[in-house]
């Protein structure tokens, strides 16, 4: 804490510093590593007999000529049809993210502006929905989805990772919406809007914060789903996450588990970069429910 | 709000999450009660000039026919709740007549596929929870104690293990953990041991997945903590600092009560998350030595010759019943503040 009377000792900083790159190494050094291991030969990356060749790329030099070779990346993204499963990350994301975001501004409203007790229960009832573990869920959708014959294809998927989604979101939006005064769209209703151009013009435009974490939120979770991806999806349709799953599973292939790291660096990179340019909304919704009550 | 105007915009979630989240639950315990059709069997008599043999065979056309008719399976009651990959009642009372003392007992129940998977399921919440609430704490403590110039590179780093996937984050400790990583062969060279990986044994496979939850929950902790120490009030601190309170006491005395709020908050989210743990089984490929009950159901689900809904249901109808227990104190509690707040 920082405080003027607060006076710390030089071993307490000391002692602190240490901490935190101690800590931030754990956190860090395995993607780091993953990253670095990434460009070289599986020989050297998962060595039988010296873990140093990861380091001086002893069997890259001699397998590709150079100390450095993307050969896992090509090869995942071509033969591995990793490229496949990207797009349908990215199909399975817009559309997730979009629903979500449409579905639970407008529920969330609802939630935030009405004064009856169901508005409590429902708001109960959603976090119970939010512990459900989603195996369970699956479980429930496999018999289901068979009998009508809409198991594997893609819009299956989006739509029950928009609802699975919804606790959460309806959660988080409330959180925001509860902060937006009421003033604010009465006055909007007196005027002679009804609650539905009030929610569009007056109360949307000053959601956009909000909105921003919901929809991080959603695509975070759509991004790395995996229960939900891998079970209710035909290999055709598979997103990256069970893309790289399905790349362990096979190990005759010498290249295989490569593809599988050189996959994980590439689903990984992208959200790592959209962390780091929306750090602060991504905070502000872990805290949302937590810190406002 | 009028409750028309509520209803029209609460329609499209509320639909969402009766149809994909309650109906599922509710099909889910229905599938419970059923079990997959047993093969029909048929004899087959073939003469030769030997004589006759009479052999049996599986009648895959009368099989596939009753499957198609009654596609949810036969009716099993709590059949499939009571045998041996559930609760396994019968083995356990044969067990408790059989066997002499009372850890030879225990030791033969937790064998027991369900048991087994309980037993890891809650020994990962003891151990993670806490942990994760501690390290996430301390880490807050401590980034809060730097210069505020240099605290955003340190929370992007912070917050890495928590955004990747449980999958993707549990493969890359993997790899370096793995008896050809880089930290799995540092370990061996250290203890001497070329044959110390970690699938060889049980206790060093729970651990390094308990790790692996402390190292993938704690950042979520840590920025709860992080934001609820800005909110923290001065001027009781700089009493404190004037009566003389170490910084110890600081902690436990006035900030430890101000943020006890979230504390419950996060333990309760993270209890819950933890209570799931499935994917770093998969990554770490601990099948073998580490069971949850996510990962029955998932092995029920994908097993190959033909899908066991009705144990995949079962086993998620009593994950469900253990999320309820967990939950119930808080649900309690929050009724009854609703009900004195009204």
């Amino acid at each position: 804490m920082d405080y003027g009377l607060d006076t710390k000792s030089t071993r307490l900083k000391t002692f602190n510093t240490i901490f935190i790159i101690t800590w931030l190494l754990i956190a860090c050094f395995p993607f780091i590593w993953t990253f670095w291991g990434s460009f070289k030969v599986r020989a050297d990356f998962f060595s039988r007999s010296d873990w140093w060749y990861a380091i001086s790329a002893f069997n890259t030099l001699i397998e590709t000529g150079g100390k450095f070779t993307t050969n896992a990346y090509t090869q995942a993204w071509t033969e591995g049809e990793f490229w496949k499963a990207s797009k349908n990350t990215i199909i399975v994301t817009v559309f997730v993210v979009s629903i979500s975001l449409f579905l639970g501004t407008l529920g969330a409203y609802a939630l935030s502006r009405s004064t009856e007790k169901y508005a409590f229960w429902i708001l109960m009832a959603a976090l119970i929905f939010r512990a459900m573990p989603h195996i369970t869920l699956v479980s429930g959708y496999l018999f289901p989805f068979f009998e009508l014959q809409i198991w594997g294809i893609l819009p299956t998927t989006i739509v029950v990772l928009v609802a699975i989604n919804q606790p959460f979101t309806l959660w988080l939006l409330y959180s925001f919406f509860k902060t937006v005064p009421k003033e604010l769209d009465e006055s909007a209703l007196i005027d002679g809007c009804s609650y539905f151009q009030a929610f569009r013009h007056i109360i949307m435009p000053v959601m956009w914060p909000g909105v921003i974490t919901a929809g991080l939120f959603s695509l975070m979770l759509a991004y790395n789903d995996f229960t939900v991806t891998a079970l209710l999806l035909n290999q055709e349709n598979h997103t990256m996450v069970p893309k790289i799953q399905s790349y362990l599973g096979t190990n005759q292939h010498e290249g295989n588990l490569m593809w599988a790291v050189s996959a994980v660096v590439s689903a990984t990179a992208p959200l790592f970069m959209l962390v780091m340019f929306f750090q602060r909304q991504v905070i502000s919704g872990l805290t949302a429910g937590a810190v406002k009550g | 709000m009028p409750n028309k105007t509520f209803f029209w915009f609460f329609l499209p979630t509320g639909l969402a999450m009766i149809l994909f989240i309650g109906l599922p639950i509710i099909s889910t315990g229905i599938q419970s009660f059923y079990a997959q059709h047993d093969q029909v069997v048929k004899e087959v008599k073939k003469c030769d000039p030997f004589g006759c043999t009479v052999s049996i065979v599986v009648d895959n056309e009368e099989t596939s026919k009753i499957r198609e008719a009654k596609p949810l399976g036969k009716f099993n009651g709590f059949g499939t709740y009571t045998d041996r990959n559930h609760l396994a009642v019968d083995e356990i009372k044969k067990f408790w007549n059989e066997t002499e003392s009372f850890s030879a007992f225990v030791d033969q129940v937790t064998n027991l596929p369900f048991y087994k998977a309980l037993i890891f399921t809650l020994t990962y919440c003891l151990f993670v929870t806490p942990n994760v609430l501690l390290l996430g704490f301390i880490i807050a403590l401590s980034l809060n104690a730097v210069a505020r110039k240099i605290r955003g590179p340190l929370i992007f780093g912070t917050i890495l293990p928590m955004i990747v996937t449980p999958l993707v984050g549990s493969l890359v400790l993997f790899w370096m953990i793995d008896s050809q990583g880089i930290i799995g062969a540092n370990i061996q060279n250290l203890m001497n041991d070329p044959y110390l990986s970690l699938k060889s044994s049980k206790t060093l496979t729970w651990i390094t997945i308990i790790i692996y939850g402390i190292w993938h929950h704690s950042p979520f902790a840590f920025v709860v903590f992080y934001a609820a120490l800005q909110t923290v009030p001065q001027e009781p601190v700089e009493a404190a600092i004037i009566d003389g309170a170490s910084r110890f006491q600081r902690i436990k005395h006035i900030v430890l009560p101000h943020i006890y709020p979230v504390v419950t908050f996060v333990a309760l989210i993270s209890l819950m998350d933890n209570f799931r743990v499935f994917e770093p089984i998969i990554g770490f490929s601990a099948e073998g030595s580490a069971q949850s009950l996510s990962w029955l159901i998932y092995d029920n689900l994908v097993n190959e010759e033909v899908i066991l809904f009705g144990s995949a249901a079962a086993t998620s109808m009593m994950t469900i019943i253990g999320i309820a227990i967990l939950l119930a104190p808080v649900l309690i509690r929050t009724w009854k503040e609703f009900k004195t707040a009204r």
